[in-house]
């Protein structure tokens, strides 16, 4: 039963890491416009992160 | 940054101006480090990925514009241009490219929709989900057989990560039960806080003392399935509200002021009395006061309810709300914003709005029941073990697992996703839901009483049959009603040239705002205009009069019917509803309307206060009225009935006053929003029931001592996702 002193801290990292992707695109507004950033990937023109 | 790869050069230049603004430097319009103005554009016709790109790099070319972005969602572009920049050259310009647009008040519209309350919801949710799926991992572990030492670790692990995610997500259930708590209530977050703390402190003492049963993974699922309702819940106000919001902010009140130096644009919230204001043809009345100069019609459909307008000249008082038809004006301000009748009178509904406040949702009767139910259950088993057994740790544990079975999970969820769904829905097809119980008291209605001007009409006469009149007078009538400004005049040219006939030579054409329109033809004067000046007898009827050298012609009018109003009102009957008009217009154009739309139950002449008063004698009589109506006149109404509707064309004040709002033209959606209002209180219900089911197999089982974490964590979770599917059944059903 050693393999559990490793796996559940790493289990717990990568889903930290999870939470805290989900934390930044809370924050960065990523949530604002759904149905824009649908239709935003076809076109081609530069578009950079929605402006605050 | 890499280079976009594109074949359009276009599409380059507008982000990069974008860039150049945003970094301020470098740029010849951005770097003058003035305060940017906000302009927000409603695009009602836009839903492509070329759209966006249409209006953002259209935008960006304009001079003043120092940034565009397109929210798809809300359908809305903001903008950040430099002071001074006019929003409806900007508007014009993006109508001009094909995308329909309107100016908003940006301080009626939220900041930048940025929801806070939303967002810190789903931050709760994001946690209490993480932690309830590396806790269920643990536990999952522990039922398949882990025992001793592997146990109490994996325990400890879960409360490492359960109880700072409980004190975290739970908040919002907390704060809830204390301050109900505090004024001496129960509410549903009360059974809820209790079983979840309950459940983690529980846990927390057995997995100290090496016991069994820990039931972590309950209080986080607990937690978590109750946010998502309440997230959905939020979700569906939220919405709601910012189209209400759009709704108001796409009146700009401003107003043409006159000084000394000539005349300005203000907002009409700074127009004080005294001032003077101009009032184009068209435009509608910003304030109560005195005509000064100018002669006029004005339309007062939207307050009174009469279809014919009135005329207004020098001493005339006017009122807020009304529309000028024909001729500039010039109004004295006695009342602006608050003080305009017009407010006082939806304040007072406001104040008055007291029965609708009363009303309790199904939920609120439902956890009114159920949480002093679930507390006495849990004591009784508590205080009946330690009887029985004399253990205290026992009976303690048995009593938290009774509450934490019957934790109202499912219905947590019941009515948030069933209103989710039948608001989405209703969305799609044009009704906003501005009440949260707006769905359960649409279900209710057995009655429903319609206003005519504007709600069942559209509000803009058509002339009625011209194959009697003489092709000469209609010659003429069309030249002189083609240089008119007047909504009737235009109608009537519009069908004469319909009918194929030339305009006559006419000469010398003049319009006499308020009055009428005169000319000369073959040397002999003729007018189109009002019956009083003409010198005919005014009939019972809109009409106007053509004088074709001293013999007299009237031109008769009928408000055309809103497209769909005939659907609307047979489906309503189909549903088993009763019909009812009542106009404060003359007794003639109301029977004509109720004969083409069937309608026997119909009354004339009724005065604003009579509308409320028949409402509320109906409601007293035991009927639930379904209010629709669009003017000042029907608001008392509005207010008195038991669920009310207006169109998007209504007043303010009215809107306001409404608990859903039609957002289309067409009426015909009033039958599937009653009846799927109908399916949706079924729908609740049912899922009352099978919450109450699934109580009806765990409470025994967990009474008797036998409930094992591993079944509070089936029951909880079975019985909350057969609810939410039952509830997303509501989003494809058909009507039959």
């Amino acid at each position: 039963m050693n393999v559990l002193v490793y796996l559940i801290p790493v289990s717990l990292f990568l889903g930290g890491i999870g939470l805290a992707l989900f934390f930044w695109t809370l924050r960065s507004n990523q949530y604002e416009d759904p149905d824009g950033d649908a239709q935003r990937i076809l076109s081609d023109r530069w578009d950079d992160v929605p402006p605050e | 940054m890499a280079a976009p790869v594109s074949a359009c050069p276009a599409c380059i230049a507008a982000p990069l101006a974008e860039e150049r603004a945003g970094n301020g430097a470098g740029s010849g319009y951005a770097g003058d480090g003035r305060e940017a103005q906000r302009i927000i554009l409603s695009l009602p016709a836009i839903h492509c990925a070329a759209c966006i790109a249409g209006v953002e790099a259209g935008l960006s070319r304009q001079p003043g514009v120092r940034q565009a972005r397109v929210n798809l969602t809300l359908k809305r572009v903001t903008i950040e241009a430099d002071p001074g920049t006019s929003p409806k050259a900007l508007a014009e310009y993006l109508t001009g490219l094909g995308y329909e647009a309107y100016e908003l008040d940006p301080s009626q519209i939220s900041a930048q929709g940025l929801d806070k309350r939303g967002r810190d919801l789903l931050m709760r949710l994001g946690v209490a989900g993480f932690a309830m799926m590396n806790v269920m991992l643990l536990s999952i572990s522990v039922w398949s057989g882990a025992t001793d030492a592997t146990r109490d670790l994996f325990h400890w692990v879960s409360a490492a990560i359960a109880l700072p995610a409980i004190a975290f997500s739970g908040q919002v259930f907390f704060r809830s039960a204390w301050s109900a708590l505090r004024v001496g209530r129960l509410n549903m977050d009360v059974p809820i806080s209790l079983a979840i703390l309950l459940a983690a402190g529980l846990s927390l003492y057995e997995t100290a003392q090496s016991g069994e049963n820990a039931y972590f993974d309950a209080a986080l699922s607990l937690t978590f399935f109750l946010l998502a309702g309440r997230y959905l819940d939020h979700r569906t106000r939220a919405i709601a509200r910012s189209a209400a919001e759009e709704l108001a902010a796409l009146e700009v009140p401003r107003a043409t002021r006159l000084t000394e130096s000539g005349e300005e644009v203000v907002p009409v919230a700074e127009l004080l009395p005294g001032d003077r204001v101009r009032v184009v043809p068209g435009a509608r009345v910003p304030v109560d006061g005195v005509v000064v100069e100018g002669e006029s019609e004005l339309d007062r459909a939207l307050i009174t309810g009469e279809s014919d307008p009135v005329f207004a000249g020098p001493e005339a008082q006017v009122t807020a709300g009304e529309v000028n038809l024909t001729g500039p004006l010039v109004v004295r301000v006695q009342a602006a914003g608050q003080n305009t009748v017009l407010h006082r009178l939806a304040e007072l509904v406001a104040l008055s709005e007291n029965a609708r406040n009363r009303y309790t949702s199904l939920a609120d009767r439902a956890a009114q029941i159920y949480a002093p139910l679930v507390h006495v259950l849990a004591l009784v088993a508590g205080i009946g073990w330690y009887i029985a057994t004399g253990d205290a740790r026992l009976s303690i544990g048995i009593a938290v697992a009774v509450l934490i079975i019957t934790c109202p999970c499912a219905l947590g969820l019941a009515v948030p996703a069933v209103t989710t769904a039948a608001s989405g829905r209703l969305f799609r097809k044009g009704v906003l839901l501005k009440s949260p119980t707006a769905i359960e008291r649409l279900a209710e209605a057995t009655d429903v009483v319609f206003d005519k001007t504007g709600t069942l009409t559209l509000g803009n006469p058509r002339p009625d049959d011209l194959a009697g009149v003489d092709p000469q007078a209609l010659a003429v009538a069309r030249a002189l009603a083609q240089a008119s400004a007047h909504p009737l005049g235009r109608a009537l040219a519009a069908a004469i040239a319909g009918v194929g006939v030339k305009p006559a030579p006419v000469t010398e054409i003049s319009e006499l705002p308020g009055h009428g329109v005169r000319g000369l033809w073959k040397g002999q004067e003729v007018r189109l205009g009002r019956a009083e000046w003409l010198g005919a007898e005014p009939g019972a009827r809109t009409a106007t009069w053509l004088d074709l050298g001293g013999s007299l012609t009237a031109f008769t009018f009928t408000d055309a019917l809103r497209p769909g109003a005939a659907e609307a009102v047979a489906a309503l009957r189909d549903l088993g509803l009763g019909v009812k008009l009542l106009s404060g217009d003359a007794p003639g154009a109301v029977e004509r309307i109720a004969g083409e739309l069937g309608i026997t139950d119909w009354q004339a002449g009724v005065l604003p206060e009579d509308k409320a008063r028949i409402v509320q004698e109906m409601g007293a009589a035991g009927a639930r009225v379904l209010m629709v109506g669009d003017g000042l006149n029907d608001t008392a109404a509005l207010a008195a009935a038991h669920v009310s509707l207006s169109p998007a064309s209504a007043l303010e004040a009215t809107r306001v006053v409404s608990d859903m709002v039609l957002l289309g033209a067409s009426l015909a959606p009033l039958g599937e929003a009653v009846w799927l209002a109908r399916r949706a209180t079924g729908r609740i219900k049912e899922n009352f029931g099978i919450a109450a089911a699934y109580n009806a197999v765990a409470v025994p089982v967990a009474l008797a001592g036998l409930a094992t974490p591993l079944a509070a964590a089936l029951a909880m979770s079975a019985s909350s996702i057969t609810v939410s599917l039952n509830s997303l059944r509501l989003l494809w059903e058909d009507r039959k």
